[in-house]
């Protein structure tokens, strides 16, 4: 696993470089502390639920602007050819490109501080939420990012990677929600609810860490990083 | 050394590479030659583990490429066609990036680097983005990068598309200098690129070998056919008919030129002692000549030979 720093920083640089992190971190920065504050001065209650109730939403674009490139553009101008004949596994490729993304996750998630310091100067809100609500996102959005980033890896277009990342995404997310599962034969219910990214990030988000909640996000993350890791060991 | 026995690949039904086998000896620089399309490409990437052979095998200093991808891919410096490159970084932080993939130790990185800058004349392009550059420039960041781990194998693949003349001289020269203690596989469908790098020549055509050995060896092999041009002031009909019955001439072939005289170009099975016999012919009729050389086949008849032979005759199956 020694290849996968150096990868790892050149993604991150890659971020950096030019302005799509300036951009991506000021749209979603502009965008959740809008939605956020749009409501919040209406409710007047001094909570994060609401933030960490329209992130989901915000990540199912954000998340797959952040993946879209990572394989796609590597195929499009063949320097997937270039990497993948130094001596780097295809495993260390993989997990530098994801823990790149996940750390400008992080990064983004950091700045978002500014909303729940603005909310304690303004009241007392709950910080045993707050910390939950990041934990759950960091997992959410950790799942989201090995989704795009596989997706990412099928296509040379990414357009294509970002379009379908946001409807595949849409398609887990809304699996578990109660409209679904109305709709399902009553011995898929459970399936759904569980197989759904969105039931499992409710609970975190009101400050409830329960490890099923959490094993459920490592193993959607270990599962598509292994789906990655194939279909990059699958143009041999 | 390299190794290289019965490969075959296929992209679907299409044979890329069928049954080709082949060695590279060291210190060689041998010159893969083929027309687009051919299975160059596709081969030079299974030498360096970007893709798996169907069957066969290949082996770099005795490492397979599929068994020992890692220990093969530490000591290949592979150049892709067209020299891909990180366009969002600038030259030296691509070549740390590298030089780190390639893991040089970190206090020897900025010596290796500096003499890559040196080696292939990045010093005007240091501090500029990848992207900015130009064809030639990119291709030499690329070859840069082909270099710094010091490989003691070098896969090239059409090192010079889309190069200036000055340029391709350039990169012809600098990879002749690498060439000199390094093993060297080179792709090229330009012939004169060989003549003047190569010492061992590989003809692929319809993914098979159709052909190997150094270029004279080819000469023979093509069937060893000379040349000689001349060019005589006569009537066209009658000097052609005087050559044509020369002993050992195959066959003339002559174009009007100007002020009367006309150029004829006469195959002949050895060219030794030719020239006087076509002198004398000219003399004995009273034609002028005002040129007369002798040309070998070249590497360019040798593959356009081999190359285009029909499909029954080795092409596929």
């Amino acid at each position: 696993m020694k290849n996968m720093t150096p990868i790892l920083k050149r993604e991150l640089g890659g971020y950096f470089n030019s302005p799509i992190a300036y951009i991506f971190i000021t749209v979603f920065l502009g965008l959740s502390g809008w939605l956020f504050f749009k409501t919040f001065f209406i409710v007047g209650e001094a909570s994060l639920r609401m933030f960490f109730g329209i992130l989901p939403w915000v990540f199912l674009f954000f998340i797959p602007a952040i993946t879209m490139r990572l394989w796609a553009e590597e195929k499009k101008s063949g320097t997937m050819e270039l990497l993948m004949t130094f001596p780097v596994t295809d495993a260390e490729a993989v997990l530098g490109k994801y823990f790149a993304s996940l750390l400008f996750l992080v990064m983004s998630l950091v700045l978002s501080f500014i909303i729940p310091i603005f909310v304690a100067l303004l009241g007392d809100p709950d910080p045993g939420q707050i910390v939950g609500g990041y934990v759950g996102a960091v997992l959410m959005g950790g799942a989201f990012l090995a989704i795009g980033l596989f997706i990412s890896s099928l296509t040379e277009n990414q357009i294509v990677a970002f379009i379908v990342s946001v409807v595949f995404v849409f398609g887990l997310f809304i699996l578990g929600e109660d409209f679904v599962l109305f709709g399902i034969p009553d011995w898929l219910v459970p399936v759904f609810s569980f197989i759904g990214l969105g039931g499992h990030y409710d609970s975190i988000s009101r400050g409830v860490i329960d490890s099923r909640d959490v094993i459920y996000y490592v193993s959607v993350i270990v599962f598509f990083l292994y789906l990655n890791v194939k279909s990059i060991e699958h143009r041999k | 050394m390299i190794e290289v026995r019965h490969l075959s690949k296929r992209f679907g039904r299409t044979v890329a590479v069928n049954d080709v086998s082949f060695d590279v000896r060291k210190g060689e620089v041998l010159g893969f030659l083929g027309p687009n399309g051919a299975g160059k490409t596709t081969t030079m990437r299974i030498l360096t583990c970007y893709l798996t052979p169907d069957s066969g095998s290949a082996a770099v200093a005795g490492y397979d490429v599929f068994d020992d991808s890692l220990e093969v891919r530490r000591r290949v410096g592979y150049l892709p066609e067209s020299a891909p490159l990180y366009q969002d970084m600038d030259v030296t932080s691509y070549l740390k990036f590298v030089a780190e993939l390639r893991g040089i130790p970190r206090e020897d990185r900025k010596r290796r680097i500096d003499a890559m800058v040196e080696v292939c004349g990045l010093g005007s392009v240091i501090g500029r983005g990848v992207g900015e550059l130009s064809k030639g420039y990119k291709q030499r960041v690329g070859l840069a990068q082909t270099l710094i781990h010091d490989p003691e194998f070098l896969i090239l693949d059409e090192p010079t598309t889309g190069l200036d003349p000055s340029q391709i001289i350039e990169i012809r020269e600098l990879i002749k200098e690498i060439g000199k203690e390094r093993t060297v596989i080179l792709s090229t469908h330009i012939l004169p690129e060989v003549e003047a790098t190569c010492s061992r020549v590989i003809i692929i055509s319809e993914g098979s070998l159709v052909a190997s050995g150094t270029p004279e060896e080819l000469n023979s092999a093509a069937g060893g056919e000379d040349a000689i041009h001349a060019s005589i002031r006569g009537e066209i009909a009658a000097v052609e008919a005087a050559l044509g019955a020369m002993p050992g001439v195959r066959s003339v072939a002559a174009s009007p030129g100007e002020e009367g005289f006309s150029t004829f170009t006469i195959k002949v099975a050895d060219g030794a002692g030719m020239g006087e016999a076509v002198f004398r012919t000219a003399v004995q009729n009273g034609w002028t000549i005002n040129e007369l050389r002798r040309q070998a086949l070249s590497l360019e008849d040798i593959f356009l030979r081999l190359t285009t032979q029909d499909p029954g005759n080795g092409g596929e199956e």
